[in-house]
Formats: structure tokens, C-alpha cells, sequence
């Protein structure tokens, strides 16, 4: 337990089950495999171990779960990953160069679920990405990018194999993938607004 | 006909000062939990029902009815369950709702579970919606501090609680009773109904599932009346409806109409066109799963009961455009190619059907096709529909037989041929 959740982390996994009411802590199965993601960048058979030990669950349970859903990856992922939307908003858009070029400037295969040589980089070929008003959408860690063409694709794998983090359509930018995961566990908090208030 | 009414759910959009709870509050945000809390269940359910308001999540079932469903005297907790897990192709708008605006649907959850008497909500967020989870969450620790969720919500002696709970990666979770699987930390595999949730719903408890536009509709409903609320759209759907349109329009978005504004006026006025002002051939007027319309279907009112006679669906209001230089053939195997990969594995009609249709059709798209593909492909849509635990499956019958419906020429054409007669490039290699 103690390598899948180091340190703090078993404190964190003990807030995110807090979240749910009692009796009902196998809620909290989605966001504990988030944050597995979120500090070994998968989901390792150690964490489906820990987790189902936490919840009192069979390992077999939560693989069940993880195996189930897209977002959870039970491979070593690269640094970023870089989802392109192909779904037909998109393709009519051109998005399937957008894939392509992703697929060609990062050297990741046509698989898909490959990792680039350098270990860089994950390409995922998405389903609808909710972003159809700005096609052809991207989602790098998590955050979207707008309207991207193959050229803007290119740029943008370059400026993060130089250590940069362009900054999305909206919302924050995450230097990688496990940092979206820490998000996706319910466990950094958004900037306060202009409007805000209490 | 030029497009004037007074704009509802999109009345703030461009004023960044109503994403946060002061900016909300200054334009008379939380007005209605405030008239809430001084109502009975009863009063707030008789309010919602007779304004008349349809789930906008693609059903289209009375709201107040649904909430009226829901026993009271089970002993047991009941449980609102916002389903934001928006996925089908082509819609978007609950995204920018909730962006734009995310005290409204803070404000619609409070009031139902006021009305039928919840103290936890779950907001289920699609996980690839993670800055919209942040966008709530943030809206939520705003609104404990303002005194409108928690212990003692506006001033009353009510408690409501909400918690965001974000998807991973499945389209199948918009199926209530797969999303209440999800939320339970299960595959998201749909389950027998009946029970249905309002009786037996999350942890075995009553609950209620709405959708995030349906829910940003309530506030008004309380504040300002059900005759108000139908003052907007048709006797039988009653309202706004948030549209999205994409694809090969000059101006996609999300834009908020009339129920019974015609297809045209949101084609011509709102997205200006189609794009490069080339031909229309064809549309989808709710996502990729309701039946494709032509450019004959243009004049059409957007409403639940238009459409049905036209033979389709209002569905999510999601309107894909495709004009005369797209391919049907590749645009029907890529939508066909969605439903095969988001099947969840339960039907063998689905599980099976989907991908042997994928097949086929990618064959026909790459000039491989045969004469014969064309009644496999017509029998396989006829074989999946209504044939499945879940309508997942009913979106690949509809992809299949629609396209078929207007478009068995360019199928055709693509045998004869023995290529894509409009030359749409693709990603996929098929095996000959």
C-alpha cells in the first residue's frame, strides 16, 4: 500500500472517501484510481491492490472498474497526453489531420495507446470531446486547446517537448498528465474569480 | 422570420461577473431557493409541473412529474443526481452553461432537493469536463460561504449538501441508471428498470436525475411563474431550448432558442449559413444518435413533437451540419464507429452489431464494398433497433437506417464505383 500511496497520499485517499456518505466509501473507487494516476502517471497493479484494500473491495473489483473507462490507463502513459477529437463535428473540420499530424510530430504509432520513444508523449484518439462549437478539439493533459489545425498541432508538441506549457482555450493549464490527474481526483482547487465573493 | 425574445438561460453570457456568487447575486441570483425554502415540496413540485418544462437531456419527460414520482415515506434518504456527463456528438451547450454560469445550476439542485426533500446532491461531471469540475467546485465552496448549500440554506432550517463527482471516459454514463452505477463505483453498465431511480435509484434510495439545462430552468420558474415560463415555445414544449450547432456552419455555437424556432432560422440567422455558403445535405437536429434530416427538412420546428413527425428526434438539440462536398457513407461509419466503441458490452445486438456495422461500412467507405453490403448493413439496423437493454444501441440502428432512408444513391454510388465518389479522406486501413 505504502508505494502506490505514499506519504501524504494515503491521507488524501482517505478525504476523497470522507466525500461520500458511510456505508458508501466504493463511490469513492473513481477518484482514488485518479489519484493512483495522478502519482505513478497510471494505474499500476499495486494501486488496484491498495485501492481495493482501502475499500474493502476484491483487486478484482477495481480492475474491473478501471478496465471499464477510457481516463483510467493500466500502461505506463507518456508525460502529456494529447487526445484529439475525431468524432464527426470534428472530422468535418479536418481533425483527422489534426490526428495525424499529433501521431507524426510526436513518434508515437498508429495504436494510439503506444507511448513516443522519448516516453514524451501519449496520442489518444477521442471520442466527442463536448467542444464541438470549436472544431477540431484537443485536449493536452486534460485542458482544451480550440480550432486546432495540423500546423497548430505541430507547434504545440514542440513548445512541450521544450519544457513549455501553452496555455488552453480556458481554464488552467497542467504540466502533465498527472498533474490533470490530481485535478481529476477532486484535489486542486480552481483561482478564485473576479465575481467571486465569499 | 427574424429572432426576438427575451433571452433566459443565456441572459448573462459575456458578463464574467455572474460566474462568481457576488456577480450572481447583484443580478438576482438565488432569489428563487430563497422563495424555495418557504414553500412545501408539494408547492414547488405543482410550480415545475405546470410550467410545463421537459427534460433537456434528450427524453424530454416532464420534470415536476418525475419529481412528483418520488415516495416520500420509504424511510430511506432520496437523492438528487445531476447528470452533466454531456456526451453525445455534438452537443456542448450544459458545458458552456455551466461555465458561464455555474450559481444557476447550483440554484436549480437546491431547489429539487427541496422538493423532494434530499440533503445530498451529486453533480456527475463527464471527467473529460475537468474545468467545469473546477468551475462547480469553486461555485460550490462560494455558495457554502454565502449561506446557500450546507446546514441552514438561506436562512431555513434546510440542509443541502452537494458533491461533484467526475466520469472517466464513458458515453454510456448519460444513461441514467449507468451513471448511478458509476456514481456507486461500478462499471457504468445500465440496470433493469423497472425499479426505476425515482423508486430505487442511487445506494437502492429514491432519486431523481436531471439534466444540467433542465435544472437551470427552475429558478426562474419559482421567481418569475409557470405562465411566465410558457409565454416561450409551443403548448407542448413549453420554454427555450439551448442549440448547438457545428460542422460545416460559418458561426457554430451554442445559441438559445424558442422551442418551434424552425431548423432555418437557426441555420441561416444564428450560424450564419452554411459554410462558404455551399449546399445542405444533410443535418442531425439532436446529437449524432437521432435520425438524419436533408435539406428538405429545413423549415422545421425545432420541438420534441415536429420532430417525431418528421421521423426523427429533438434529442439533445444538437445539430451536426454536413453540406454537399461531405460524404454520407464516411460520416455514417464514423458515427456508427461511436456507438461500437461506447457500447458497454451488455447486448450482444450492440456489442456485436455496432462493430460489424463499423466494418462494413469502412469497407463501403474504401471502395471494398459489395452489392450485397448494402442489405447487410440495412438488416443490421433494422436487427439492433429496440433490441438492446439501453437506447446506446438504437443510435447506430438510427445512423444505419436514416442515412440509408435519404441517401441509399450515394451507398450505391460507392459499390459501383468502388471508391468514395466524393473522395473524403480517412484514417482507417481496411483489410481486403
Amino acid at each position: 500500500m505504502t508505494e502506490a500511496f505514499p506519504g501524504g497520499a494515503i491521507e488524501e485517499a482517505r478525504a476523497i472517501i470522507a466525500r461520500y456518505p458511510a456505508g458508501r466509501e466504493r463511490s469513492a473507487l473513481m477518484p482514488l484510481l485518479y489519484l493512483a494516476q495522478s502519482i505513478e502517471g497510471y494505474v499500476s497493479r499495486e494501486a488496484l491492490r491498495a485501492i481495493a484494500a482501502l475499500l474493502q473491495i476484491t483487486t478484482a473489483e477495481v480492475e474491473a472498474v478501471a478496465s471499464f473507462y477510457t481516463m483510467y490507463r493500466l500502461h505506463p502513459t507518456g508525460t502529456h497526453v494529447i487526445g484529439v477529437c475525431t468524432n464527426l463535428a470534428c472530422k468535418l473540420r479536418g481533425a483527422v489531420a489534426v490526428l495525424e499530424a499529433a501521431r507524426e510530430a510526436t513518434g508515437v504509432g498508429s495504436s494510439g495507446h503506444g507511448v513516443s520513444p522519448d516516453g514524451a508523449f501519449t496520442v489518444h484518439e477521442e471520442e466527442c470531446l463536448g467542444v464541438c462549437d470549436h472544431a477540431p478539439a484537443v485536449q493536452i493533459n486534460v485542458a482544451n486547446h480550440d480550432e486546432v489545425t495540423p500546423e497548430r498541432m505541430r507547434e504545440l508538441v514542440e513548445r512541450l517537448r521544450a519544457g513549455e506549457v501553452p496555455t488552453p482555450a480556458r481554464g488552467p493549464a497542467f504540466a502533465s498528465f498527472r498533474e490533470a490527474c490530481r485535478a481529476l481526483a477532486g484535489l486542486e482547487p480552481a483561482p478564485p474569480t473576479p465575481g467571486g465573493g465569499a | 422570420m427574424a429572432l426576438a425574445f427575451e433571452r433566459r438561460l443565456t441572459r448573462h453570457w459575456g458578463d464574467p461577473e455572474v460566474v462568481g456568487l457576488d456577480g450572481y447575486l447583484a443580478r438576482g441570483g438565488y432569489e428563487g431557493l430563497r422563495r424555495a425554502v418557504s414553500m412545501t415540496p408539494e408547492e414547488i413540485v405543482e410550480a415545475v409541473k405546470a410550467s410545463g418544462l421537459r427534460g433537456r437531456g434528450g427524453a424530454g419527460f416532464p420534470t415536476g412529474m418525475k419529481w412528483g414520482f418520488v415516495p416520500r415515506d420509504t424511510g430511506k434518504p432520496t437523492y438528487v443526481v445531476v447528470n452533466f456527463d454531456e456526451s453525445e456528438p455534438g452537443t456542448c451547450n450544459n458545458r458552456e452553461l455551466v461555465e458561464r454560469e455555474p450559481h444557476r445550476l447550483l440554484e436549480g439542485t437546491a431547489i429539487a432537493a427541496l422538493a423532494i426533500g434530499c440533503t445530498t446532491a451529486f453533480i456527475y461531471v463527464r471527467g473529460e469536463y475537468l474545468w467545469q469540475a473546477l468551475v462547480l467546485e469553486r461555485a460550490i465552496r462560494e455558495a457554502y460561504g454565502g449561506g446557500f448549500l450546507g446546514p441552514r440554506i438561506a436562512g431555513s432550517d434546510r440542509t443541502v449538501d452537494i458533491v461533484v463527482h467526475r466520469g472517466a471516459g464513458a458515453y454510456i454514463c448519460g444513461e441514467e441508471t449507468a451513471l448511478l452505477n458509476s456514481l456507486e463505483g461500478l462499471r457504468g453498465q445500465p440496470r433493469l428498470r423497472p425499479p426505476f431511480p425515482a423508486v430505487e435509484g442511487l445506494y437502492a434510495c429514491p432519486t431523481v436525475v436531471n439534466n444540467v439545462e433542465t435544472l437551470m430552468n427552475v429558478p426562474d420558474i419559482i421567481v418569475r411563474g409557470p405562465e411566465w415560463f410558457r409565454e416561450l415555445g409551443t403548448d407542448k414544449s413549453p420554454g427555450t431550448k439551448m442549440v448547438t450547432i457545428s460542422g460545416k456552419v460559418e458561426r457554430p455555437g451554442n445559441y438559445e432558442v424558442p422551442l418551434g424556432t424552425p431548423f432555418r432560422t437557426v441555420l441561416e440567422e444564428l450560424a450564419g449559413g452554411v459554410l462558404g455558403g455551399r449546399a445542405l445535405k444533410a443535418w442531425t437536429p439532436g446529437g449524432s444518435s437521432t435520425p438524419l434530416l436533408t435539406a428538405e427538412h429545413v423549415d422545421i420546428p425545432l420541438d420534441y413533437e415536429s420532430l417525431a413527425a418528421a421521423g426523427s428526434m429533438l434529442g439533445t438539440a444538437a445539430i451536426m451540419v454536413m453540406d454537399e462536398t461531405d460524404c454520407i457513407v464516411d460520416a455514417a461509419a464514423r458515427m456508427v464507429r461511436f456507438y461500437a466503441v461506447e457500447s458497454c458490452g451488455k447486448c450482444t445486438p450492440c456489442r456485436e452489431g455496432g462493430w460489424w456495422a463499423t466494418r462494413v461500412l469502412d469497407r463501403l467507405e474504401a471502395g471494398f464494398g459489395r452489392a450485397d453490403d448494402l442489405p447487410v448493413v440495412r438488416d443490421l439496423g433494422r436487427n439492433i433497433l429496440f433490441r438492446a437493454f439501453c437506447a446506446l444501441a438504437d443510435g447506430t440502428a438510427s445512423v444505419i437506417t436514416s442515412s440509408l432512408r435519404h441517401f441509399a444513391d450515394e451507398y450505391e454510388e460507392h459499390v459501383r464505383l468502388g471508391r468514395c465518389p466524393l473522395g473524403v479522406p480517412h484514417l482507417e486501413e481496411v483489410a481486403s
